[in-house]
């Protein structure tokens, strides 16, 4: 696959790590989440057959982690962004 | 022998006579032959044998998708299986062995099968071997796979070297036939970077093997012509014997390119073949189209071949398989074989042509309305029985019969991401559908376009299309514009013993067995079959079987559907794959910058993930590796050691909020740590689960270099920079891994203050006033080089850690051991190392296993409650949290010379040893010299109160049971007195 890098243009998908679910950027508020929330960021995850946001960490380049939207089924991907341009404010 | 069967004319160089044997027998042939072409040259029609019954075969194809004629070529380390005589390229000297065949290819005595072929049939090991299930593996596989038929490997390294490259592109055109040629010429022209790749050795395809003219050129000229302006331009890169074996995503295409396959010895320094990966922005699949077969009674003989591979033996090899030919024929291709042949000077017996409107010829006779019923010859045909159309049998005598069923668009590549083959009635074919591989179009057979005007207009008009080339199309240059005439004829009613997969011995009989069975759908027929799964992958039987399913179905062959086709296009070679990615290259070798320095010392090393590490330092004497460990170890604990650490981690971590980010990332607090002061730090996995240790040192308000194990530095920095982009993208934080950067050294024992202020500069005070336990600072060495000192010890000795920039590392290794002379100094290895931290009871990577929590292993008060960390808050889940939790402990045996074993669980003194009674298990275990006995550490249910006790430590693995003591983990200065000494 190639990944297009929002500042380093494409790149193949071989120098990136691959991290998981963009769910992952949701950490529950630890002041107020219940056990349940917990458990679900920590352990659920969706498998759709579509779109899915996902976390790329380009290892192999310049360490930015990219926020993927990549279609399951056909590897197409419409997206890609900085993931600490979009994240959960600190 | 002689060439008797050579022919006139066609695309070899008979100036140049080559040599080869084939079973040991000598044989000539020109260059530009292909082993096939030469053998059939030489009159010999047998070239193996096939896989189940052990039938006598020859070529049935010119081309790769040869399912017969598969030998073993070269010789000695080099001897390659399983390869393909039609697309071998012949040399001076090749060597070439028929295979599966003993004791002869004329005689072999596993030809016994075919007797039984009753009982071999589909199905025949799944119903026969399947019980008792035991005996599957020690008897019935090695049995049948000595039985069955495939080459075998030298079972020596190969000498050869492999390469991997990288190619990009505006637009990649698989197959340099006149679709792709054309295609290349018009986008050649426009200025595009071009790389059009062809797995023959000539550039051309059927051009090659036709008698057609191309504008006013013959075909193969035109073909020679368009190569030679290819080649002339800089944009266009021309890629011949390379096989686009497989489209992967957004156009990324992998190829294998034979550079040294057709030469008799390698030149050095070259690989023999290179896997490409081409990024291509358009590509043009000019793949082709396969010649399919017919069915009937005994159609596998010697002398039986595809008519369209005939015509390409005859006009492109000057070669012919038997001076008197007959062909059995569906349509009019195959009257072309004819007319070729009989130009040629070869006999045609007779035309048998299935339509009873089949065109009449001046120059041999047409059989209108007939078809082959069955044929003779036991090691090559010789008769083939004729079913004319008045019911009348007759049989003619041939050495070869030249078959034609159609043709099939190689629609594989098309296959390789989404597309899924469709129905096209008037072609009776599957053509390319579906979703292609994005970015590909297809054109001329490939797509179902066979006249060769059609073919040149078709890859012109999908390059400009590609291109998105304006203005006025170039004219196509003249050629044949034959119609496609298909009509489906896929096997002679009646027959059964009519091979479909010749190279997996696949018959009609088969197919109809497996519909009779049950097994109906494709993907069922094909597995119970093994229809299409050898090493052709049915490029030509899959149509058949698919059609006489269909047909016993009472469905159409749409409606059947077919089974889709995955990389590779043709066999790979593994060493290919790999690359130079083999031996000791397969993952790269890291050394720290005093690794030479270790290897002067005789050092042995142990691989620890890519880095090599210094395992012990052994001295002139000591014969077995525990003297070295033991000696190393008292004589660090007594005077002075330093050890190489180099691997650790190191991760810069700078910015305002740098305390804020490592109170987020480990789980006890930070942000209070002062400046010139180093803490041990634990990071959870967010589930609450340990995930490496190490220890963070504050050299500035907003800088620390923080250390991790070295098996997890990646992981750990990756988790950082997750936290750090991810989790607060708005902190002022930058990370940066420094692991390569410095050289660092612990130099611990009492005498290691002693050592350091020998080469510490003056200005810095390093006495235990000056620089405390747990203290950090720059400083510098030696008289101004840049350090970093940390006073952290793992050994549980008063110790250091210094860290130079890495060219100095060597230097500095080199300088302390020179300035320890007087306290006898002594280097340690990761054994010794080992070794002292299990006597000090600290954790490692043995304890932090990716199952145990800061409780278990004795840190739970560590997790800070008054702040949130990654996994603070999962920790605390109850399951966690047991009271009888698994704790860390120190073990002793109870009789001193018993051993202690990493992986013995621990069972109380009395009761059953099972899980069910399982009280723990041990993590790590060394011999401890300061104690005189081994030592263990490992989790204990409940461990925290129960020191004193008496256990079982049992392994029935390696039968062991001793009798071990619950003792604290710290076995060697338990008040840490040492370490701020």
């Amino acid at each position: 696959m190639i990944i297009n890098h929002p500042l380093l243009g494409p790149r193949d998908s071989a120098e990136f790590v691959y991290l998981g679910t963009a769910n992952l950027m949701d950490r529950p508020d630890p002041d107020t989440a219940t056990p349940e929330d917990w458990h679900d960021y920590a352990y659920l995850r969706d498998n759709p057959a579509g779109p899915h946001r996902e976390l790329w960490f380009h290892e192999g380049g310049d360490r930015s982690i990219l926020i993927v939207t990549r279609d399951t089924t056909t590897h197409e991907i419409s997206s890609v962004e900085l993931a600490r341009n979009s994240g959960a404010q600190a | 022998m002689t060439q008797n069967n050579r022919l006139n004319g066609g695309q070899i160089d008979r100036n140049t006579t080559l040599n080869f044997n084939f079973d040991g027998k000598k044989y000539t042939g020109h260059p530009g032959d292909t082993l096939a072409s030469a053998l059939l040259a030489n009159n010999v029609r047998l070239m193996g044998r096939s896989f189940k019954y052990h039938r006598p075969r020859g070529p049935l194809t010119a081309g790769s998708e040869e399912p017969n004629a598969i030998v073993e070529l070269r010789s000695g380390a080099r001897q390659e299986p399983n390869t393909r005589a039609t697309t071998a390229e012949l040399f001076d000297g090749l060597a070439a062995k028929s295979q599966n065949r003993w004791p002869s290819l004329a005689f072999d005595a596993m030809a016994i099968n075919d007797r039984f072929s009753n009982f071999l049939t589909a199905g025949f090991y799944y119903k026969t071997f399947m019980w008792p299930a035991a005996f599957w593996e020690k008897i019935y596989e090695p049995i049948i796979r000595k039985a069955a038929g495939l080459g075998s490997l030298s079972m020596q390294a190969d000498p050869d070297e492999y390469d991997k490259g990288f190619r990009h592109c505006d637009l990649l055109i698989i197959g340099a036939g006149p679709a792709g040629l054309n295609a290349a010429l018009i986008a050649g022209r426009s200025g595009a970077e071009v790389i059009l790749a062809d797995e023959d050795f000539r550039m051309g395809g059927r051009l090659n093997a036709e008698t057609f003219a191309v504008a006013d050129l013959a075909g193969a000229d035109w073909a020679a012509q368009t190569v030679a302006e290819l080649s002339a331009m800089p944009n266009v890169r021309l890629m011949p014997r390379t096989t686009v074996i497989g489209a992967f995503d957004h156009g990324i295409y992998g190829a294998v390119e034979r550079i040294t396959d057709h030469l008799a010895t390698s030149p050095t320094g070259k690989p023999r073949q290179i896997l490409w990966r081409i990024y291509a922005k358009q590509t043009v699949l000019c793949a082709g189209a396969t010649e399919r077969p017919i069915a009937f009674e005994n159609n596998d003989r010697p002398g039986i071949m595809l008519a369209a591979s005939m015509r390409s033996y005859a006009n492109r090899w000057a070669t012919t398989p038997a001076q008197r030919v007959a062909i059995f024929t569906n349509n009019d291709d195959g009257h072309r074989t004819a007319q070729d042949l009989h130009a040629k000077g070869v006999k045609i017996a007779a035309v048998i042509d299935t339509r009873p409107d089949a065109p009449s010829s001046m120059d041999y006779e047409v059989l209108q309305g007939a078809q082959v019923a069955d044929t003779k010859g036991r090691l090559g045909l010789t008769f083939v029985e004729v079913a004319r159309a008045d019911g009348t049998n007759r049989t003619i005598e041939c050495g070869a019969l030249g078959v034609s069923g159609g043709w099939n668009p190689n629609v594989q590549l098309t296959c390789h991401q989404r597309g899924r083959p469709i129905w096209k009635e008037e072609l009776a074919a599957f053509v390319p559908g579906g979703t292609l591989p994005p970015y590909m179009s297809v054109a001329g057979a490939a797509v179902g376009t066979f006249s060769t005007h059609g073919a040149l207009k078709s890859g012109a008009d999908a390059v400009r299309k590609a291109l998105g080339l304006k203005g006025r199309a170039p004219a196509v240059p003249q050629a044949e514009d034959a119609p496609v005439n298909q009509t489906p004829f896929w096997y002679v009613t009646g027959c059964s013993r009519a091979w479909l997969d010749q190279q997996n011995d696949v018959t009609v009989k088969d197919v109809k067995l497996s519909h009779q069975e049950g097994f109906r759908s494709v993907e069922h027929l094909k597995r119970y079959t093994t229809l299409g799964m050898a090493t052709d992958q049915g490029k030509t039987s899959n149509m058949g079987g698919l059609a006489i399913m269909a047909e016993l179905a009472g469905k159409s062959i749409p409606e059947v559907g077919t089974t889709i086709f995955r990389p590779p296009y043709t066999p790979t070679a593994i060493g290919t794959l790999a690359g130079r990615m083999r031996g000791k290259e397969f993952h790269p070798t890291r050394l720290t910058p005093s690794h030479f320095w270790a290897k002067e010392r005789g050092a042995v090393f142990v691989e620890v993930g890519n880095w090599l590490r210094a395992q012990w330092f052994p001295l002139p004497g000591e014969t077995h590796w525990r003297q070295s460990v033991d000696r190393e170890v008292l004589a660090t604990r007594s005077s002075v050691g330093v050890c190489d650490c180099t691997t650790l981690g190191k991760i810069d971590v700078q910015g305002t909020d740098a305390a804020t980010f490592l109170n987020k990332v480990y789980c006890n607090g930070f942000a209070k740590l002062a400046v010139g002061k180093t803490r041990y730090g634990l990071m959870l996995r967010e589930d609450g689960i340990a995930l490496d240790d190490g220890t963070a040192a504050r050299l500035a308000e907003d800088q620390f270099v923080v250390t991790t194990t070295t098996a997890n530095a990646a992981r750990v920095y990756q988790h950082m920079e997750f936290v750090r982009q991810c989790l607060m993208p708005q902190a002022d934080v930058q990370l940066i891994s420094t692991t390569e950067a410095w050289a660092q050294y612990a130099v611990a024992g009492p005498n290691s203050r002693k050592l350091l202020q020998k080469i510490v500069d003056a200005e810095f005070d390093i006495s235990n006033e000056g620089f405390p336990f747990m203290a950090c600072a720059n400083i510098t060495v030696c008289g101004g080089l840049r350090a970093r000192l940390f006073r952290i010890s793992f050994s549980g000795e008063l110790a250091f850690e210094i860290a130079v920039p890495s060219r100095y590392g060597d230097a500095l290794m080199r300088k302390l051991m020179a300035e320890g002379e007087e306290f006898d100094v002594t280097a340690y290895g990761t054994e010794a190392l080992g070794v002292m931290r299990i006597e000090k009871g600290h954790a490692a990577g043995n304890e932090l296993n990716g199952t145990t929590t800061a409780l278990n292993l004795g840190m739970g008060r560590m997790v800070s409650k008054a702040k949130d960390s990654i996994g603070s808050k999962l920790a605390e889940r109850p399951g966690l949290n047991e009271p009888d939790a698994l704790m860390q402990v120190g073990l002793r045996p109870v009789n001193k010379d018993d051993k202690v074993t990493a992986g013995g669980h621990l069972m109380n003194t009395n009761g059953p040893v099972d899980a069910a009674h399982d009280q723990g298990y041990v993590t790590s275990a060394a011999f401890s010299p300061t104690l005189g006995s081994m030592i263990g550490l490992g989790f204990l249910k409940d461990g925290g109160n129960r020191n004193g006790e008496t256990l079982r430590l049992v392994s029935p693995v390696t039968n062991l049971t001793v009798e071990v003591e619950v003792v604290s983990a710290h076995f060697v200065d338990p008040e840490g007195e040492r370490v701020r000494a």
